[in-house]
């Protein structure tokens, strides 16, 4: 890991770093059951798990007000949860069912929630980046000080419309900030094998955007660089580029058997580097919690997880009427 | 020796001009490369410039004169001391010619002609209605005007619309009107704005995108159906794109094959959206302001040489065609040919020399694509049993193809004949002015269609 930035002394209260806990091991938890119900053959298609990548969300909602806007890639579960939408309604989205975010219609990829100002969602990739300055422009053009965070990943940072969108939200200083979750592999691709050049926090530079490299392991990191990308933004001073340094232990999609990489490289990553657990030592070691607080949350996170997943499987399907609403907002 | 000087083309679709203003006066020595006139084109004021030296002679048509047809002489450039007061004036309109030489294809007429009376009844506004001539491009501009005054949340996007006054004049005006802050230039970036623009509308906003033509929006496909088609469904309903993508389609004229293509039968496939493709003034107005108003993504399908074509648009202070409804433009017996957009020129054409020969022809103009009024078509067809489209896109998987099976399930057992579909030719449009007017359809070509359906 390259990463520069650490948080050696964050102005954190104990209760925060207790929420960011729970909030990653919220993550963590549902994922895993997601992918044992993906076994199951209750959720079907494509389904990409955020396993390892929950500090990267968790630490930019920190700095985040209501208001504030998000958009996504496919790897969205953990944003959604994030931003404090129900798991149960993600769940039951993943089973396809009547009580899901869309209804069943949309699927892993394809969730939305307008009541937590959440975009989706997207399954092409790069795709949400300009729809994420779009989203930026509205509220510009509405004279609010709200934010947008348009999140796409290292294997996204090589489409075009990403530039462009650089482009325009420079040109017009918008209020976005461009987050990308670089976990060093767009699907089987290493990032050394797909990118000319390593630090793609610097692609914004030739628009006249900062950018800023931060260790996305630790969520105290990422929440210092997100209030600061956030504060910049508010002021009016146009978009913020945040390239955030993650792994996911996970292959690409449920399907993959992630042979390009070692076993090796995954386990020290998760021995030596897990976002969650180094949130747990630091609440341990500060001694703002002990071994049985942690042990309720645990308790409490896998009661909510395990409801949302019977919630899913006893939801029922849509109605076939279904089908054919929604197509059109007048229809 | 004397060269007459001709009235100039200066833009593709440029037919004729406003000779606006002299800079030159008899007598005067001029050098090539001189600014000698201003020329008004149906899309901006140009200036003329001299490409031979010489005295000019004689100006033959006066600074102010509207709508002088391209080729005509307009000065008349010689050398010193020369007579040049007996220079002919004989032009070579070459347009003329050929439409004379086609005229004379037409075979005399074969049985006792019937009246070709174009229908003046519209069910989009009440009969008595004080009528004004007005261009697709005015009753276009006007439709974004009253709209964007109604309402603060539409804007309007796109490359050229704002400085420069719209690449086809379409948005002339607007900027002085409403400020930067809704009529906004664009970098040359398609696939990134109209991203930009459809998370704004995700946002709340109402964007108008304009493409400078349609064929740029390849570049944003994926936008326009991937995000902006699709989220609502997606999304179970929560959330949705209103807005309208608009911008010259089809064919042009002599801009070879990558800017001459018509994709009403690519969007008219796309739940999700909404489709439209006028063909009168009337038509454009107000369907584009139904269009702006509504909740979905709307396409609309705009067509640079109807720009500049009038046609009697209804004076009401807010007037709105819905989508769905198609138009009877001729009411007739024998046949009923089914078209849209430009297509309407080459169906009124038809029908109107089909009369000559005694046939009787329907025309019906679909108007809009998604939803398409399928009631009004087999209603029709139902009556004269017989079916011709028109259309100047690709012959694959074409509108009309679409048209025919529904027909074909619908009301089989009305037809005497197989529906004909007439369409733009299989191949890649070419430069060459003779191969360009054969890939699109013709006129002729819908007469014989018509012809072979009704057995005559």
């Amino acid at each position: 890991m390259a990463a520069k930035k650490t948080s050696k002394k964050s102005n954190v209260s104990a209760d925060e770093l207790l929420a960011y806990y729970r909030d990653m091991l919220l993550i963590r938890r549902f994922e895993e059951k997601a992918g044992q119900l993906y076994g199951m053959g209750l959720i079907g298609g494509f389904c990409h798990l955020y396993i390892g990548q929950e500090a990267v969300v968790v630490g930019l909602e920190a700095a985040t007000k209501e208001g504030d806007k998000r958009i996504t890639s496919y790897r969205d579960h953990g944003h959604m949860l994030a931003c404090g939408m129900d798991p149960n309604g993600v769940m039951a989205e993943l089973t396809g069912r009547e009580g899901g975010y869309s209804k069943g219609k949309g699927g892993s990829m394809h969730m939305f929630s307008k009541e937590k100002h959440f975009y989706g969602g997207h399954g092409i990739v790069g795709a949400q980046v300009p729809l994420g300055a779009g989203l930026a422009f509205s509220d510009k053009y509405k004279g609010n000080d709200n934010v947008t965070f348009a999140y796409f990943g290292d294997g996204a940072a090589n489409q075009g419309q990403i530039y462009e969108t650089f482009n325009m939200a420079a040109l017009w200083d918008l209020p976005v900030i461009f987050v990308i979750e670089n976990n060093q592999y767009a699907m089987g691709t290493s990032q050394q094998r797909s990118t000319s050049t390593p630090d793609l926090y610097t692609r914004g530079e030739a628009f006249g955007i900062p950018g800023e490299i931060v260790d996305g392991m630790n969520v105290l990191a990422v929440k210092e660089a997100s209030e600061k990308a956030v504060a910049h933004c508010r002021a009016g001073k146009g978009p913020y580029v945040l390239e955030v340094k993650t792994y996911r232990y996970r292959g690409h999609s449920m399907s993959d058997p992630a042979k390009y990489r070692t076993r090796e490289e995954v386990q020290k990553m998760r021995d030596e580097r897990d976002p969650i657990e180094q949130v747990r030592d630091m609440l341990l070691t500060g001694k703002h919690a002990t071994e049985d607080d942690l042990k309720a949350i645990d308790k409490d996170i896998k009661a909510v997880v395990n409801a949302s997943a019977d919630f899913a499987k006893e939801s029922p399907e849509p109605d076939l009427s279904e089908l054919w609403t929604d197509i059109y907002a007048d229809a | 020796m004397a060269t007459e000087l001709l009235m100039p083309a200066l833009s593709p679709t440029m037919e004729e001009g406003t000779l606006a203003k002299w800079l030159v006066k008899e007598g005067d020595e001029v050098k090539s490369g001189d600014i000698i006139a201003e020329i008004e084109t149906d899309k901006a004021t140009m200036e003329f410039e001299a490409v031979d030296e010489g005295i000019v002679g004689k100006i033959l048509i006066a600074e102010g004169s509207e709508g002088v047809k391209v080729n005509t002489p307009i000065a008349i450039i010689g050398e010193e001391g020369e007579d040049m007061s007996a220079a002919s004036a004989s032009a070579p309109v070459a347009a003329d010619a050929l439409a004379a030489e086609e005229a004379a294809k037409v075979p005399a007429a074969a049985a006792a002609p019937v009246e070709f009376a174009p229908s003046d009844k519209s069910p989009d506004w009440p009969e008595g209605t004080e009528m004004k001539s007005m261009t697709v491009r005015e009753a276009l501009n006007e439709a974004m005007v009253e709209e964007m005054t109604r309402d603060e949340d539409v804007f309007l996007m796109g490359e050229e619309v704002g400085e420069y006054q719209g690449a086809y004049k379409i948005s002339q005006g607007l900027l002085d009107k409403f400020g930067e802050k809704r009529v906004i230039d664009t970098p040359i970036t398609e696939h990134g704005f109209a991203g930009i623009a459809t998370g704004a509308a995700f946002g709340g906003l109402r964007p108008i995108v304009e493409f400078m033509t349609f064929n740029f929006a390849m570049q944003a496909i994926d936008q326009i159906i991937n995000s902006a088609a699709k989220t609502l469904y997606m999304s179970g309903g929560q959330m949705g794109a209103p807005m309208v993508f608009r911008g010259p389609n089809g064919a042009a004229a002599r801009v070879g094959a990558q800017h001459s293509q018509c994709y009403a039968a690519w969007y008219a496939q796309i739940p999700g959206l909404k489709v439209v493709m006028p063909y009168t003034a009337a038509d454009a107005k107000g369907l584009m302001k139904t269009a702006i108003r509504d909740d979905n993504p709307v396409i609309f399908l705009e067509n640079e040489i109807m720009y500049g074509k009038s046609f009697d648009v209804p004076v009401m202070d807010d007037f709105t065609i819905p989508f769905g409804k198609a138009r009877v433009a001729v009411e007739g017996t024998d046949v009923t040919i089914v078209s849209f957009g430009i297509g309407m020129t080459y169906a009124l054409e038809a029908a109107e020399k089909l009369a000559a020969d005694g046939i009787s022809a329907e025309v019906i103009d679909l108007r809009t694509l998604r939803p398409i009024d399928y009631a009004t078509v087999l209603e029709s067809v139902q009556k004269t049993n017989r079916c011709v489209t028109v259309e100047e896109g690709f012959p694959v998987g074409s509108i009309g193809n679409h048209i025919s099976a529904t027909i074909m399930q619908e009301a089989f057992d009305y037809l005497d004949a197989p529906v004909i579909n007439c369409a733009g030719k299989d191949v890649p449009m070419p430069y060459a002015a003779n191969l360009e007017r054969h890939a699109l359809i013709t006129t002729d070509e819908v007469v014989a269609a018509v012809k072979q359906v009704t057995y005559r």
